[in-house]
């Protein structure tokens, strides 16, 4: 199985044309500025490796997702981007991530996760207002808390963006656990672009949804992509398919093969993704 | 979201309530039959002590129980007539209840944050345990006699006053508050540390995602998850406090009236000794100097009543405060 990070990443730029398709606004801008990279970054919990040597760029713009069968690191990856990992006592990471070229792990965590913010797999809303949840992340833990009167237009600013508002606009201040799961994961996606990220981490965010919500959460990773990079996490081979520009395919803790999402999904290099593309294993 | 036009529907009947054959207690293995039959006694029977219990204070309680006794102090007289109410007794549990409260609260929380949160090292999270688990363990008795030691300690003469030989008195309300923290607290904090250690691992991840230090994700998420079974724990640590005799008769000064020490207005009612409803009924019980069990009887029908309304408020700010957390969230859809 190679893993080989450096060829992986340059003709990616070029590649990236040829999937541009009516209706990906956020391909236009093909040329786009690397924001993320990720140099042979190996992951180890309780001294087994969970990712081994992974490197790959993230662009402005772009929607990355990884694939890959359960327990193949693609998580475990995306939890290195946000230094989430380092909140697992047993786990060790190797290996180098940078944001816009500074190492990720020289930067304040707190500020770290304020730019590349994650949306999880459960929807998670705290157990407070829908105001108060979107209002999370702008609340800074300085001594002066800003107002509501403040607040309001951003928070409106975020729900709109997540194409929530029309719904909740009137309720704001019920608590956001009476809504409905899809809802609830739109407030959860609200809540982690209030405070402008520029990258948006999403991992399986529509696992635990219905299909309507699913196609709702899809329309709307499209239309964040224009000022976010997104890298997401999925399990469903067609929502890839339907929402990314890129996908890089795990197995067994290797990125095995990184491309567009055109050449990933019909012409793949590696007999491992073929193979896991058809179905052969999952 | 798009809405889609709903299709007519035609009336449909409401069939009657139906219930199709179950099997019979006869065809259960025996060991299922016994317990099944064992669980309905064991819970019909609580049932019937507690209303027993219920029904005779009640009767006997409103017997006696006058007005008069709820608003005038107790006073020191051989004759039933003239020997007063429990006013004072009411104002003793009401103080301690709060006062004790008070005390054991933020202690009871923090620990359970931290051993929840944090918990390094090991050994001290352990021994934090271990030393809740032999306080929840300790007799009321003990602890009262533990605290009649502590608190004659000469840097403690504030809580209570300096007799005019020199000794330090040791008895007060601030006193017997200290020491019947002790009883709520093992219970605020098993309810705090559970209602923790069962919310969900991506909450806490969810808020250190948004850009959030552990401590205002305890402070902003987690505390606001638990309040509902950290306040259950609170009152029922209430509840421990007014039940309390052994630290009231021993560390309250044994004075049926409360008496202040000194002019300041509320410390120095604090600093002063007294007495609750517990410590009343057994003075005015057969074993107690008293002896007027009318007067225990009345009195103990309004520390039932207490405790009874105590339970309801529990019960109440469970659902009023669970009403917005996760656990709540998940049973509403």
């Amino acid at each position: 199985m190679s893993n080989n990070g450096t060829m992986l990443i340059d003709p990616i730029v070029i590649e990236r044309k040829s999937v541009t398709a009516p209706g990906f606004p956020g391909l236009a801008a093909a040329t786009s500025p690397e924001r993320m990279r990720l140099d042979e970054v190996t992951v180890f919990y309780d001294g087994v490796p969970a990712v081994r040597g992974a490197s790959l760029a993230i662009h402005q713009g772009e929607v990355l997702a990884l694939i890959g069968p359960s327990g193949c690191g693609k998580t475990t990856l995306l939890r290195t981007l946000n230094r989430l990992t380092e909140l697992t006592p047993n786990a060790r990471q190797g290996g180098r991530v940078t944001l816009d070229g500074e190492d990720i792990l020289e930067i304040e965590d707190t500020a770290l996760r304020t730019r590349v913010a994650m949306v999880f797999q459960q929807p998670n809303p705290f157990p407070m207002s829908i105001f108060d949840n979107v209002a999370f992340a702008l609340r800074e833990q300085a001594r002066r808390r800003p107002r509501r009167r403040e607040l309001g237009p951003l928070v409106q600013h975020a729900l709109e963006r997540a194409g929530l508002w029309a719904e909740v606009a009137d309720k704001l201040d019920t608590p956001a656990l009476r809504l409905s799961g899809g809802q609830q994961q739109r407030l959860c996606i609200a809540r982690a672009i209030a405070s402008g990220p520029e990258i948006l981490l999403m991992d399986e965010p529509c696992s635990a949804l219905d299909p309507r919500s699913t196609s709702v959460i899809e329309e709307l990773i499209h239309s964040l992509r224009e000022d976010l990079a997104i890298v997401i996490v999925t399990h469903n081979l067609q929502q890839a398919r339907r929402v990314a520009d890129r996908v890089a395919f795990m197995y067994l803790g290797d990125l095995v093969e990184l491309g567009s999402t055109q050449q990933i999904f019909e012409a793949p290099r590696e007999s491992a993704t073929s193979e896991y593309i058809a179905g052969a294993f999952g | 979201m798009a809405s889609v036009e709903p299709l007519p529907q035609p009336a449909l009947e409401l069939p009657p309530r139906r219930r199709g054959r179950r099997s019979s207690l006869r065809s259960w293995r025996r060991g299922d039959r016994v317990i099944f039959v064992a669980a309905w006694s064991v819970g019909v029977a609580l049932c019937v002590i507690a209303g027993a219990i219920v029904i005779y204070l009640g009767v006997e309680g409103l017997r006696y129980l006058d007005p008069k006794l709820l608003v005038t102090s107790p006073s020191p007289s051989v004759d039933q007539a003239t020997s007063g109410g429990f006013l004072d007794p009411i104002v003793g549990t009401v103080t301690l209840a709060v006062l004790g409260t008070l005390i054991a609260t933020p202690i009871a929380v923090s620990a359970a944050v931290w051993v929840v949160e944090y918990g390094r090292p090991r050994w001290l999270a352990v021994a934090v345990e271990t030393a809740i688990e032999m306080i929840a363990g300790t007799p009321d008795i003990v602890i009262a006699i533990f605290g009649l030691a502590l608190f004659q300690l000469g840097i403690f003469a504030p809580l209570s006053f300096r007799s005019s030989g020199g000794g330090v008195y040791g008895r007060s309300f601030l006193a017997t508050g200290f020491m019947v923290s002790l009883l709520a607290m093992p219970l605020t904090y098993t309810a705090t540390r559970n209602a923790l250690q069962a919310v969900p691992r991506h909450l806490r991840e969810a808020s250190y995602a948004l850009g959030k230090t552990r401590i205002a994700t305890i402070r902003r998420v987690l505390l606001p998850s638990v309040r509902a079974e950290m306040s259950t724990g609170a009152t029922l640590g209430m509840g421990r406090i007014i039940g309390t005799t052994a630290i009231v008769v021993l560390l309250l000064g044994a004075s049926l009236q409360t008496s202040p020490q000194g002019n300041v207005p509320l410390l120095g009612f604090l600093r002063g000794t007294g007495t609750t409803l517990t410590g009343y009924v057994f003075a005015n019980s057969p074993s107690g100097e008293g002896n007027a069990p009318q007067k225990a009887y009345a009195a103990a029908f309004v520390l039932m009543i207490l405790v009874l309304v105590l339970n309801a408020a529990v019960e109440r700010i469970s659902r009023i405060a669970g009403a917005n957390t996760v656990q709540a969230g998940r049973l509403a859809r």
